[in-house]
């Protein structure tokens, strides 16, 4: 692809999520400050950063994740869909409906694989299929052929780098505006990981995505956006390709190269 | 040990030899505790076991030791626990419930976790006292099964309440953000997570506190169980006895023949704790391998 087509499509590219000023504080100590940046529709964004600069922390609080940490406040406004994320007329069990999330470490429901996926759309009162829904989010989440057989044995027995899977497929069950995940390859080997990016590349078409790595390559590889943080400041947000060979500031350029310190 | 110097080994000789001594000592108090049960239980045996027979089951007191038996306290005891289960068990897991899960960090929170804790640990005798005072004479409830569930239910809530918020604390964090970010409310987080993982933990809490409401004696000679009941309880509203409260009335008669009966009752009171505790640990072993 050549470079002004690619510049005319993303000047295209449609904003699902726009950050306005968005700091976040813990008991009054902020953890991210002022960050404002744009989240594009059908696209992967990475943040990444040293350890300790907030991008859990931001990332959480794209869903409100936040609200459950004890002494946490926000400030700026998070826009989705035309709504500040945090107004007061908005419920956030409604905004995690809409906003999907994949943890670090992979946390199946301690129930079979089958009711891993199918509790979330049960309980938001999901009419169809149940058994169409469970085996299209397994097959999403490239599960199904590993699982097919066994779709009532606990969710426990699964490998990690399975079960992490069965949580993306539980994410996309819920059929998600946006997905966001947090280092979920940290706990994975090569070939699981690999897994899982190929998997998020299937996913780009359907959903938006937001991944948190500590993979300088994951990050290159697999995301059309990324941002770089620092201290809870972001740094530098732009298009992958531009963060990775020429970055407008001189901290990212020895992040993302490995000249840290 | 090539790689290791003089000093090294003497120093892991040394505390090889603590650890050893600690062990003997722990395993020492272990056998020790136990002997003196088998001692005790060996001696309610053979006090007991000649009067341990179907007409000792179904009789009612009696004048005469040869026809006394304990049906009505046995009885009175199924009914008890009944009741106190109905009454403490939902009561108690929906406080844990609430403190661990709704409740959050605040001064009245803390607050109520501290009164819960004294509670605990008031004289049984005190709570007898509160039930007379409250269910007896306010409520007007009369010496009825019902005071005495009521009254013992009081007694056991603190416990089933600090062994549920235990067990429900076990439950990972993780478990519950993965329910929550499916937009699940914290009810339903609660009711289909949280509750079933901790189950067999509140499970075991409850019946070792329902145990000990059996066990109890103070609170309902407080509250005024009859000690000569020949007549079986039909409802709640009925007055009764219980299996303590014979046995208490047996050791304080002066004919030996009675003090025998009361090794028998024991005996049976014993059997009720030993199937209520084995009944425990089978729910408790049944709901674990579910959820693994
Ligand atoms: N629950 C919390 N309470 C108080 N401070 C917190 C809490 N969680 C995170 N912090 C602080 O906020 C800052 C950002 O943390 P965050 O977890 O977002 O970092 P991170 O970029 O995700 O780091 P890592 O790469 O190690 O996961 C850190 O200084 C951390 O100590
Ligand atoms: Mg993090």
């Amino acid at each position: 692809m050549s470079a002004p087509e690619t510049e005319l499509q993303r000047n295209h590219d449609e904003a699902v999520l726009e950050l306005q000023e968005v700091s976040v504080l813990y008991s009054g100590k902020p953890a991210v400050k002022k960050v404002s940046c744009q989240i594009y529709k059908n696209k992967i964004t990475a943040i990444i950063g040293p350890s300790g600069c907030g991008k859990s922390t931001l990332l959480r609080s794209l869903n409100r994740m936040n609200d459950f940490v004890d002494g946490v406040s926000i400030e700026g406004r998070l826009m989705f869909a035309g709504q500040d994320l945090y107004g007061k007329d908005v419920d956030p069990v409604e905004v995690r409906r809409h906003i999907g999330m994949v943890f670090q470490k992979p946390n199946p429901f301690p129930k079979s694989i089958y009711n891993n996926i199918a509790w979330g759309p049960s309980i938001n009162g999901y009419t169809g299929s149940m058994d169409e829904l469970v085996e299209r989010s397994l097959s999403q989440a490239a599960l199904w052929d590993e699982v097919k057989d066994r779709l009532h044995d606990s969710a426990l027995n699964l490998s990690g780098g399975q079960q992490q899977r069965l949580c993306i497929a539980r994410a996309l069950a819920m059929e998600p505006q946006v997905l966001l995940m947090d280092e979920p390859c940290s706990a994975l080997d090569p070939i699981s990981t690999a897994h899982i990016e190929d998997l998020m590349f299937e996913l780009k078409s359907r959903y938006t995505i937001v991944i948190v790595t500590h993979n300088m390559q994951q990050a290159a590889r697999i995301s059309d956006y990324t941002a770089f943080m620092e201290m809870g400041h972001l740094i530098e947000f732009g298009e992958t390709d531009q963060i990775f060979t020429r970055p407008n500031v001189k901290r990212t350029e020895e992040y993302v190269t490995g000249r840290f310190g | 040990m090539a790689f290791v110097s003089e000093t090294e080994i003497r120093n892991l000789q040394k505390r090889h030899r603590k650890s050893r001594l600690f062990r003997r000592l722990c395993a020492g108090i272990t056998w020790l505790s136990i002997a003196l049960l088998a001692v005790l239980l060996i001696r309610i045996g053979m006090d007991g076991i000649g009067w341990l027979d179907w007409q000792f089951l179904n009789s009612f007191p009696s004048r005469f030791p040869s026809r006394a038996g304990i049906k009505s306290a046995l009885v009175g005891t199924l009914w008890m626990s009944v009741l106190v289960a109905v009454i403490s068990i939902p009561i108690g897991v929906s406080a844990a419930l609430y403190l661990e899960e709704f409740a959050g960090r605040g001064r009245l929170a803390r607050f109520i976790e501290l009164n819960i804790a004294n509670l605990s640990g008031v004289p049984s005798i005190v709570y007898g006292i509160l039930g007379l005072a409250i269910f007896v004479r306010f409520f007007m409830l009369e010496r009825s099964l019902i005071s005495g569930a009521l009254t013992m239910s009081l007694l056991i809530l603190p416990t089933i309440i600090i062994a549920s918020r235990e067990a429900i604390r076990t439950v990972p964090q993780s478990i519950r953000y993965a329910a929550l970010s499916l937009g699940a409310t914290r009810w339903q987080t609660t009711w289909s997570h949280v509750l079933p993982a901790s189950f067999p933990g509140i499970m075991t809490g409850v019946i070792l506190a329902l145990s000990r409401a059996i066990g109890e004696t103070a609170p309902l000679i407080m509250i005024g169980a009859l000690s000569f009941v020949a007549f079986l309880p039909q409802g709640p509203m009925d007055s009764f006895t219980a299996l303590p409260i014979q046995i208490y009335n047996w050791v304080s008669r002066p004919q030996p023949e009675f003090h025998e009966l009361a090794a028998a009752g024991i005996i049976v009171l014993l059997v009720v704790l030993l199937l209520m505790n084995a009944a425990a640990i089978y729910i408790r072993n049944k709901t674990e391998r579910r959820l693994k």
